[in-house]
């Protein structure tokens, strides 16, 4: 199947947590293109193309984290999908929580899907390239 | 051992049999029922009518073409009732068109998959599905 690199926005605040989703990304078998930002107001940014990211491409997915500061996920995920400009933009939730109030919520708020970031560091790396195999390879994504 | 309910809508009986089968040899316990058009859907999920003991989805699979009431509309009341809005619902359409695409995430479909016309093919489709949807992700419970 003839299928190109997409890009990839990670909304993420711990450096481990980036790094490893780094080296999930580049041991894809696409080499998917990663953008990075640690936290939501900068998450906002980078979709408007805002201030120092007014070069900054739209997105093919977002990775997003629930705890960050300055603006937590929960409010991007509500910004983003109520944005005409960025609603069709598949978000996963890509978090620590457990918390089922947390995958509630995220459903509501019409996030694509949820997935909790497992400790043990290989696992981490299967699930990160689960998650680019499957947007990528078998799921339509909507182009911009 | 999780057993995952899924709410297959699909009016094409040999795609529904084929699902089921893919479905059935994978690794997640799962329960497919099966509803043939959007109007037997929405009935399905809100236990009207024949549906009245139906048990609430985990996932949905949802086709686009289907006679009475399509999968667009049926995505469209789905992601606008407050009580089902958070089953995950999953387009499985034969449907390339970009504006099936496009229209199905803004109606917030949580992802959409061409049916692949080989069969191997689509056997492996749908265990994608069902790996990803059923072992990565965390689903909403009901």
């Amino acid at each position: 199947m003839d299928k190109k690199p997409i890009s990839i926005l990670l909304v993420e605040d711990n450096p481990g947590d980036i790094r490893l989703t780094q080296e999930a990304i580049k041991e894809g078998k696409l080499i998917n293109e990663l953008f990075v930002v640690n936290d939501g107001v900068q998450a906002m940014q980078f979709l408007h193309q805002a201030g120092e990211y007014q070069d900054a491409v739209k997105p093919d997915m977002i990775l997003l984290d629930i705890n960050l500061p300055r603006k937590n996920g929960d409010e991007v995920l509500s910004e983003v999908k109520e944005d005409p400009d960025l609603r069709r933009i598949p978000v996963v939730i890509l978090t620590t929580s457990k918390a089922e109030e947390d995958i509630l919520r995220s459903y509501d708020l019409h996030a694509n899907c949820y997935v909790t970031k497992p400790v043990d560091m290989d696992q981490f790396l299967i699930i990160v390239n689960s998650i680019q195999e499957f947007w990528v390879s078998i799921v339509k994504l909507p182009g911009k | 051992m999780k057993l995952i309910k899924i709410l297959l809508v699909e009016d094409n009986p040999g795609d529904a049999r084929l699902t089921e089968e893919a479905l059935k040899e994978g690794k997640v316990c799962n329960d497919l029922f099966h509803v043939i058009d959007g109007v037997e859907a929405l009935e399905f999920l809100r236990k009207e009518g024949k549906f009245k003991d139906a048990v609430r989805p985990d996932l949905i699979l949802l086709d686009l073409n289907m006679p009475r009431k399509d999968g667009r509309e049926t995505l469209q009341e789905i992601k606008a009732d407050p009580k089902l809005r958070r089953i995950p619902v999953v387009i499985l359409t034969t449907s390339k068109a970009e504006e099936d695409i496009f229209r199905s995430y803004d109606l917030h479909a949580n992802c959409y998959i061409t049916k692949p016309v080989d069969l191997p093919r689509f056997f492996e489709v749908v265990k994608n599905i069902e790996d990803f949807w059923m072992s990565i992700v965390k689903l909403p419970s009901a």
